[in-house]
């Protein structure tokens, strides 16, 4: 009789490990639908895309092996996210002297222009990818979304949503002083 | 990653996922119609094709309408049938549980075009999936592969069903032995001998 009694203790003990696995997931920020980045540790991706700017050459593989370490950003005009990060990448650009290579994403070149024009332009090269053939290569799932490449043109950091000055501060700049 | 910013940030992560939610997805996707069945039904004078081409036509109208375009697909009728299995097999990565052929997101047509492409670059099946996998992760996999880090979720429900299994089987032998009567005491023993004694 005694054992019988221990089994009522079962379902308490299930629901004692799921509410422990739900409240784990709560507290560190576990995101199951997030895709993760693939591409980490591995070489940059193939960059070619006509230059939004008229009469610049289109971008190429020559941009990812400078030297230097890059910040790739895909971006759009029609979207929301992409505005609200571009005053850290001015400031990247800016203060901290970041190469960035822009490519707007299924935008159309005058819109992208336009906004770029309006917003401040804070890329050193800067493509476009009307129909997204390229971004498939990149692994991209929307924008923004931000590469950081190292110097030997390998893939460091990939952010699949707007970076944060946290992002900037903790991640993106230590690398690149680590780098160079 | 760990994001828990600013509580608007959600908001405006939601459109970040896809153009999808700008652009309506919906304009992608053929509305397919029957049509054309039941004109000529009304005419026909036996009776059995007056309500089977409605019926037809009923039927057609409930097959999913294809998220695959008619431009997009390949004159190759065989590397077509390739590049709609291995999509149907790659998951949709800004959808809830829906394959790359089966959604009509911007970036699953994208990813639709790439397998084509590769197909048609000479790609083996397997190499597009690790041309899928190399860029999205195992994410982008409608059937996770079996390794370190997903033996738990392939073997944990077998398991926990032969535990069950296992569970019950022994709770059933403990009960079978519960309920059996206790053998006979020396007393009850000797008058039942008696009592089934053969009289002489």
């Amino acid at each position: 009789m005694r054992s019988n009694r221990a089994l009522y203790l079962l379902p308490l003990m299930t629901l004692a490990i799921v509410a422990g696995f739900l409240g784990w997931s709560l507290v560190s920020g576990r995101d199951p639908a997030s895709i993760g980045s693939a591409l980490v540790g591995r070489p940059a991706p193939r960059l070619a895309a006509p230059s939004l700017r008229p009469g610049e050459p289109a971008l190429g593989e020559a941009l990812l092996h400078s030297g230097k370490p890059v910040l790739v950003n895909f971006f759009a005009s029609w979207c929301t996210p992409c505005l609200a990060e571009q005053p850290l990448l001015e400031r990247l650009a800016k203060k901290d002297g970041v190469t960035l290579i822009g490519i707007a994403w299924k935008n159309k070149p005058e819109e992208a222009r336009a906004w770029l024009q309006r917003l401040g332009d804070p890329f050193a090269a800067v493509g476009y990818d009307l129909d997204g053939k390229m971004a498939v290569d990149w692994g991209l799932s929307g924008v923004p979304e931000t590469f950081l490449i190292d110097a030997q043109g390998v893939v460091r950091l990939h952010f699949r949503a707007p970076i944060l000055e946290k992002d900037v501060e903790d991640r993106i700049l230590p690398l690149l002083k680590a780098g160079s | 990653m760990n994001r828990t910013p600013s509580p608007n940030s959600k908001a405006e992560r939601g459109p970040r996922l896809s153009a999808k939610a700008e652009r309506g997805p919906r304009v992608e996707r053929p509305l397919r119609r029957a049509s054309g069945g039941e004109g000529r039904a009304h005419r026909g004078s036996d009776g059995r094709v007056r309500w089977c081409a409605p019926l037809l036509a009923l039927l057609l109208s409930i097959a999913p309408a294809l998220a695959v375009e008619p431009a997009e697909m390949l004159s190759d009728p065989a590397l077509e049938a390739r590049a709609r299995t291995i999509s149907r097999e790659l998951r949709c990565v800004v959808c809830q549980n829906e394959s790359v052929d089966d959604s009509p997101a911007e970036v699953a047509r994208d990813i639709r075009r790439a397998v084509r492409e590769r197909l048609v670059a000479g790609d083996t099946d397997r190499q597009v999936l690790d041309y899928m996998v190399a860029r999205y992760g195992d994410y982008v996999l409608l059937n996770p592969p079996f390794k370190a880090r997903t033996w738990a979720l392939w073997l944990g429900a077998p398991l926990v069903l032969l535990l069950g299994a296992a569970g019950l089987w022994v709770a059933s032998r403990r009960r079978a032995a519960a309920l059996a009567p206790p053998p006979l005491s020396e007393a009850e023993q000797a008058r039942l001998d008696a009592l089934i004694k053969p009289r002489d």
